[in-house]
């Protein structure tokens, strides 16, 4: 069960401004149907002012879902466009007394659809945020600039919250290492105006790294376990995990943990550091 | 504000025959059954009776009863056991519905193991296909695991003729039986199955207990390695009131086995009918016919189902779904998406799961309280039959 502040719960059972806005000249909408939450949002504004009349929204979503849909509309009502647009998707989820981490992406949607629906307003294209730049999460339909941005405005630093605040690797998986990538990037940037100590490591491909793994066993390990009467091979690379048997002596030695961690440090000091060694029968 | 428990697949209200039952073993009879005194070794009679009991409930003998922790450790146990009695053989069927007792064990066997696993899949009401079953299972294969109910949409699976597949090709059988124990006949000496998982707190029992039956003639290594209990199957002190619980469990469920699958069953039938007349575009995911008497998977398209369990909550009404917001992950359940239940409904699946505890009244407050929650949720919903999805529009 989540632990829902009650300024959630609230706004989840008496949401303010529900349905479609007879009047509304900016529509903005995110999320699918098949993503499991969306939001469509109504706006209303003066066209010589640029303030916000009135808002509304339909959200089709979980508790949080709706009531960070409620809080946006009341934020947002009566505010200037410019003003309004200052919003972020923490700000919606101080409104409602705080949102649980793995419910952040629900403001985000909030966030997003505000200006996706402003965007509409002014007659911009590409009014959807998917759309801006490269899809890197495909289970969910989450781009390399909403990533960054979520990184850059909650100060995300591990995949997991990505995903907490975006969805984005939420599925299969398979985008976790270029979401690593897009944190590291961003937090090069910041990090360069303060030092120049760290560097973002170069993504490499999977041929790159079987090469580079291969090359590290040949050379830097294979010549001591073979002093030993040992030897290693390597099997498969799943991911970052590196699959090697171990061979002669080595895998009947009572020490073949250590041989393995031993491996697997030297491959994360030659390779990269977030390898992990497994040890299969084959 | 009443509550109403229709969430019996997650756990159960424990008895008050099996309360009344475990107590004395707290403060009066707390000796340890392998004592030699009679104040302890006099447990060991019950421990003896709740075994009987057991076994008397699946068709089974005494000894093939082993007591454990649980359906997980169960699970566990028999498997593990499997792959390590038949070291040669290096493939396991399961299918792809299965708890993630089993499922994530066979996938960390698969990824860190080195072990094969063939999946056996699903059709949209649940079903398996036999062909599947006798293409995947061969020479190689050590153990077939498939449940005998599934906990989600409450689809029952052949096991005792998948068992003779099995037996066939000298491969072992295990069904985690979690959800199916009392509520449907199990008769286990006429069948081939080598291994059935069961927990007490699907029965009625207290939580923390389970059993685990290993057919006789099966050679078995154990899980728990330890002291001589369980006649060195499972080692570790017995937890006396709950096998105590779990025995007085199975002796109800004896009894009331007539009533799960005439009073219950009927008052799921009802909640299915009154919520289908009074909902449109809902669903019922499973199979109608091969299904538990008491569980029903309704998928309510354009809404989601941690909204509709907020709601139902508030009403005092207590169920559960498949929806990815209310699990923490972002899929939704993984016996959903096998099933290709449509992106419009998957999200919004609730599963009520009923006992011989509930009332035909409560059953009319939910047929009266649900579609009143729907069509609320529907009225925000952007979402309805005629527009899955719209673009943005300026007026």
């Amino acid at each position: 069960m989540w632990e829902y502040s009650e300024k959630v719960k609230e706004h989840f059972f008496n949401p303010r401004n529900i349905g479609a806005l007879e009047d509304a000249n900016a529509v903005g909408e995110v999320g699918s149907l098949a993503c499991g939450d969306a939001l469509k949002l109504y706006l209303k504004i003066d066209p010589k002012t640029e303030k916000i009349l009135d808002a509304s929204f339909q959200t089709f979503g979980c508790g949080s879902a709706i009531a960070s849909s409620s809080a946006l509309t009341e934020m947002v009502k009566g505010k200037a466009v410019e003003e309004a647009l200052k919003i972020t998707n923490q700000d919606i989820a101080n409104y409602l007394g705080g949102l649980p981490k793995e419910k952040m992406h629900c403001s985000v949607m909030g966030r997003d659809a505000f200006h996706a629906a402003v965007a509409c307003y002014r007659g911009e294209d590409a009014p959807r945020e998917q759309i801006e730049g490269e899809l890197v999460c495909e289970c969910f339909g989450v781009s390399d600039e909403q990533i960054r941005r979520a990184v850059r405005e909650n100060n995300l630093s591990t995949v997991q919250e990505v995903t907490d605040y975006t969805k984005a690797g939420g599925g299969c998986g398979l985008c976790h290492e270029k979401i690593e990538g897009i944190i590291a990037q961003v937090k090069g940037e910041t990090k360069t105006v303060e030092s120049e100590v760290y560097k973002p490591r170069k993504a490499m491909t999977n041929i790159q790294k079987i090469a580079k793994i291969q090359e590290v066993i040949e050379k830097e390990i294979k010549p001591s376990l073979q002093q030993d009467g040992g030897d290693v091979e390597l099997i498969d690379l799943d991911g970052d995990i590196v699959k090697i048997a171990l061979r002669g002596l080595c895998s009947s030695c009572p020490s073949s943990a250590l041989t393995k961690a031993g491996i697997e440090n030297k491959l994360r000091e030659l390779v990269y550091p977030d390898l992990v060694v497994q040890e299969v029968n084959v | 504000m009443k509550t109403i428990y229709l969430d019996n697949n997650a756990t159960t209200r424990v008895a008050d025959e099996v309360v009344e039952a475990i107590k004395p073993f707290f403060t009066e009879r707390y000796g340890n059954p392998s004592s030699m005194h009679f104040f302890g070794g006099s447990v060991a009679r019950e421990i003896a009776d709740a075994r009987a009991n057991m076994a008397e409930l699946i068709g089974a003998s005494p000894q093939e009863i082993v007591f454990t922790s649980g359906g997980t450790e169960s699970d566990s146990t028999a498997i593990l056991s499997a792959l390590n009695t038949l070291p040669e053989r290096r493939e396991i069927v399961a299918t792809r519905v299965e708890h993630p007792a089993v499922l994530n064990l066979c996938k960390y066997l698969a990824r860190f193991k080195g072990f094969t696993v063939k999946w056996i899949s699903v059709d949209k009401s649940g079903m398996i296909d036999m062909e599947d079953v006798r293409r995947a299972i061969n020479d190689k294969t050590a153990i077939v695991s498939v449940m005998w109910a599934n906990n989600e949409t409450g689809v029952m699976f052949p096991v005792v003729e998948i068992a003779e597949i099995a037996a066939g090709h000298g491969a072992l059988m295990h069904t985690d039986a979690v959800q199916a124990v009392g509520k449907v006949p199990i008769n286990l000496s006429k069948t081939t199955i080598n291994f059935l998982s069961l927990s007490g707190h699907k029965l009625h029992a207290p939580k923390g207990i389970g059993a685990l039956y290993i057919k006789k003639g099966t050679r078995f290594s154990p899980f728990m390695i330890g002291g001589h209990q369980e006649s060195s199957r499972r080692g570790g002190t017995e937890n006396v009131p709950g096998i105590v619980g779990l025995g007085e469990a199975a002796r109800l469920a004896m009894n009331n086995f007539h009533e799960e699958n005439t009073r219950v069953k009927k008052m799921r039938d009802k909640l299915q009918q009154g919520i289908l007349e009074k909902v449109s575009q809902a669903r019922v995911n499973g199979h109608f016919e091969q299904r538990l008497p008491n569980t029903l998977n309704i998928g309510f398209e354009f809404v989601e189902g941690e909204a509709i369990l907020m709601r139902l909550d508030e009403k005092g009404i207590c169920a559960s779904s498949g929806s990815a917001c209310t699990s923490g992950s972002l899929e939704p359940s993984h016996v959903l998406r096998a099933m290709g239940v449509p992106f419009t409904a998957v999200h919004g699946s609730i599963r009520y799961s009923l006992s011989r505890y509930n009332t035909e009244d409560e059953i009319e407050y939910v047929i009266e309280e649900t579609p009143k929650i729907i069509a609320t949720l529907r009225a925000m919903s952007p979402f309805n039959i005629d527009n899955f999805n719209t673009a943005c529009i300026v007026q």
